[in-house]
């Protein structure tokens, strides 16, 4: 089975949890005998993956050095001409990839590369699926967002001779707000790939351990600080709960536009000391936060999947997810609670601060769920269907 | 002849920047102020020093040897004192040939330019008296008049500084506080039994320190003829002009090639060639002169933008979380008697810091007035409260060792 899987990025040089669930899918389905093209508009080098054949736009080499990469813009953040620029070279591409070798199945991760699914199925009359990791009205966090983005979503999505959702959250979007008739949307959760963890007792936050052994108790969100996050209303939450309970950390770790803001909130607030920004984190630093959290929230105001929190139930962490997340489908051990019900996170915040059963016992549910699933079985599923759509275009 | 005194005052410092400061560092490093490629205290000590402190005291040194009436008055922090003995032997020693003349005095401060009068007066009174004894070891002198950080001054600062025994206290002229009246006299606060106030004339202070090389500005360019008439035009019962501003006005905020250095050059001694015109020390200008009247500072002003007030240092919840999370740490600090950390912890008091935090130019526009080392005053806080946070990682490991010891 021949797959040209369209992406944008891949781990380590990823902005958000899109490049890991693709470097993961891929993965697992190079295990069950898929053999994957992955095409990518960056130059970065990818030496480490051995499992699939990673290809880049020539032209886009020629900034190439050494030891500099050119930053593709970054999908949430960048500036829009910068990415369709981008974009517009990806597509001229695809054609190249597609007369050297034909593939079963196109497979296109997010509005980025929709475009060149498009392409793909165009010229070549393969069979596209449309992986929709996030909508652009997830992206928004409430808001309407951009008008060409929705278009290319929406014209691509029709185009798609099959949608995979991550979550029925996110499949209830696109069936509402793109109007996609319901059957042609599949729903295939993300899983969660064991972080490994490299045995050191040297913690990249000596602080915050020593804090843990005064009693206080560590809260903690990792994501891109951004409004589809939520994470004003986490703060406040966190104020309430520390007008109660003066014994919590609040660990907010990735980078943002909203960053500045979040900043001055907790200030306002009067909690900027109870609140720690650690910046962009990836691997040790990043471990390290899950274990030292005693709670995890995901205070999306709109979350497609969150894998962030199966990455926190792996760790042991007792979870707090809104029910705007597409994990809470997957995941029962948890406590849930309207983004904007800040008042009810405080309260969770507080309760779960005071009571270390009620922390274990969800931190021991969430986990053996999560211990359930695998990229695998993912996996598995995108190839039975990968084989329905090659069948029905032979 | 009428008799026209000009005190002329500059103030001296520099702060030691905090580096980049993460997360992560907390509890691995305690170096916060150490220089790295973004921030370099010594770099920006030698620039300074090239630009201004060496070529402004050898401007000085020549008119106090030429003009006999000439005389000064500085202010230099003790953040300052410490980075000349570390890296400008040649700038201390050119501030100290000032001083050895008789005819500059040295003004009385906290050692690291801090706000400690407004959180603790048991702190603020450690730090003057620190930095009286670095000016005694350095100068061999004693300050005898006070001037608060930013010319921060109110009437229960009078009331402090007149019980420390000082004979005077530099504020900053304002019109808001003074009304009709004039600052070119000598007054008195509330409640005080000796101390004088000496007012900052702030318009002809400012023509040179902020808009000499303006050439926006209507009276470009400042002339000698045209500065030494606007001081003839005042009337001739305003005895005394107290011209105060930073020592870096010359060669740093206004540059050499811009011709502040023969601008100061020509209109000093061209204004002492008239009789009854002399130069006067702070301590002179207190003991030479007598009050007019007696000025009530009710709230705090200082000699900063147009506000006049502390809004640039503690105008946003960031500045104000920010050192009050910083003094709150004081009794645990104080209590170790370790110098390491009390020093660091005073460090950190410096004003600067959470000047850089200052958000107030969103809204003025104004980004270059503000001169800062970070990205953004953001980042600005971060740094610094996880500086502080270390302190308290110090002050919980401190006290184990003393268990365990």
């Amino acid at each position: 089975m021949k797959i040209l899987m369209l992406g944008w990025e891949l781990p380590p040089y990823n902005s958000g949890g899109l490049g890991v669930a693709c470097y993961h899918l891929a993965k697992a389905l190079a295990d069950h005998g898929a053999d994957i093209q992955f095409v990518l508009p960056s130059t970065a080098e990818h030496d480490e993956v051995d499992f699939m054949r990673v290809l880049k736009p020539q032209s886009t080499m020629r900034t190439t050095t050494q030891t500099t990469y050119r930053v593709n813009p970054n999908p949430y953040t960048g500036n829009l001409t910068a990415i369709r620029e981008l974009q517009s070279e990806y597509e001229d591409y695809i054609e190249t990839v597609i007369a050297l070798e034909r593939p079963d199945v196109v497979h296109a991760h997010d509005w980025l590369t929709l475009r060149a699914g498009m392409r793909a199925k165009a010229v070549s009359g393969v069979p596209l699926i449309a992986h929709v990791h996030a909508t652009e009205f997830d992206r928004a966090g409430g808001n309407y967002g951009d008008p060409l983005i929705h278009e290319i979503e929406e014209h691509g999505l029709l185009m798609a001779d099959h949608i995979v959702a991550v979550s029925n959250t996110t499949k209830k979007v696109i069936v509402e707000r793109y109007n996609i008739p319901a059957d042609k949307i599949e729903v295939i959760h993300n899983s969660a790939e064991l972080l490994e963890s490299h045995a050191t007792d040297i913690s990249a936050y000596r602080y915050i351990e020593q804090l843990k052994q005064e009693d206080y108790t560590v809260v903690a969100t990792i994501g891109r600080l951004t409004r589809q996050k939520g994470l004003t209303h986490f703060l406040r939450a966190a104020a309430q709960a520390h007008s109660r309970y003066s014994r919590f950390l609040f660990v907010i770790a990735g980078s943002g536009e909203q960053r500045d803001e979040l900043i001055e909130l907790s200030a306002d607030l009067g909690i900027a000391d109870a609140v720690i920004f650690t910046g962009f984190v990836r691997g040790q630093a990043l471990r390290d936060v899950y274990n030292l959290a005693d709670i995890f929230v995901m205070s999306s105001v709109s979350e497609p999947f969150g894998l962030t929190a199966l990455e926190a139930a792996q760790h042991r962490t007792a979870l707090s997810i809104t029910n705007q997340s597409g994990v809470r489908e997957v995941l029962n051990g948890t406590l849930t609670y309207d983004y904007w019900d800040e008042r009810r996170l405080a309260d969770q915040l507080v309760a779960l601060a005071l009571s270390a059963s009620l922390r274990s016992e969800l931190a021991h549910d969430a986990g053996l769920e999560v211990l359930q699933m695998s990229w695998k079985k993912v996996a598995a599923q995108f190839v039975d269907r990968y084989q329905v759509l090659r069948s029905a275009t032979a | 002849m009428s008799e026209r005194q000009i005190m002329l005052y500059l103030h001296v410092h520099q702060p030691y920047r905090v580096s980049p400061y993460s997360a992560f560092d907390i509890g691995m490093r305690h170096d916060y102020f150490i220089d790295n490629e973004q921030v370099s205290n010594e770099a920006v000590f030698r620039k300074v020093a090239e630009k201004s402190y060496l070529p402004t005291n050898r401007m000085l040194l020549k008119l106090l040897h030429t003009q006999p009436k000439f005389a000064l008055s500085l202010s230099i922090t003790g953040t300052f004192l410490d980075q000349c003995e570390r890296w400008g032997p040649d700038v201390l020693r050119s501030f100290q040939e000032l001083v050895a003349t008789g005819r500059v005095e040295i003004v009385a401060e906290t050692y690291y330019h801090s706000l400690a009068f407004f959180y603790s007066r048991f702190e603020f009174e450690k730090q003057v008296l620190m930095h009286r004894e670095k000016i005694q070891q350095l100068f061999g002198v004693t300050p005898r008049v006070f001037r608060n950080t930013e010319l921060a001054y109110n009437n229960d600062l009078a009331e402090w500084a007149d019980s420390a025994g000082y004979v005077g206290a530099i504020a900053e002229g304002w019109d808001e506080v003074l009304g009709w009246r004039s600052p070119n006299y000598v007054y008195t606060a509330p409640g005080v039994k000796r101390l004088k106030l000496l007012l900052k004339n702030y318009r002809l202070s400012d023509d040179i320190a902020f808009r000499f090389s303006n050439q926006h500005w209507a009276e470009w360019p400042l002339t000698s003829e045209k500065y030494i008439g606007w001081l003839d035009a005042i009337d001739a019962n305003e005895s005394l002009i107290n011209l105060c501003m930073d020592y870096e006005t010359f060669g740093e905020h206004q540059w050499e090639a811009h011709g502040i250095f023969d601008f100061m050059n020509a209109w000093i001694p061209k204004w002492l060639e008239r009789d009854g015109n002399s130069f006067v020390t702070a301590t002179g200008a207190v003991t030479g002169h007598e009050p007019a009247d007696e000025v009530s500072f009710e709230r705090t002003v200082t000699w900063a933008d147009t506000e006049r007030d502390l809004s640039a240092w503690l105008g946003n919840s960031m500045q104000q979380e920010a050192l009050r999370h910083l003094y709150d740490l004081e009794d645990d600090i104080l209590h170790t008697h370790d110098s390491n950390l009390m020093h660091d912890w005073r460090m950190l008091q410096t004003s600067d810091h959470a000047y850089y935090m200052c958000t107030k130019w969103f809204r003025d526009g104004d980004v270059h007035a503000y001169f800062s080392p970070y990205n953004s005053p953001y980042d600005a806080f971060i740094y610094f409260m996880n500086a502080v946070r270390d302190l308290r990682l110090r002050l919980i490991q401190h006290a184990i060792g003393e268990e365990n010891g």
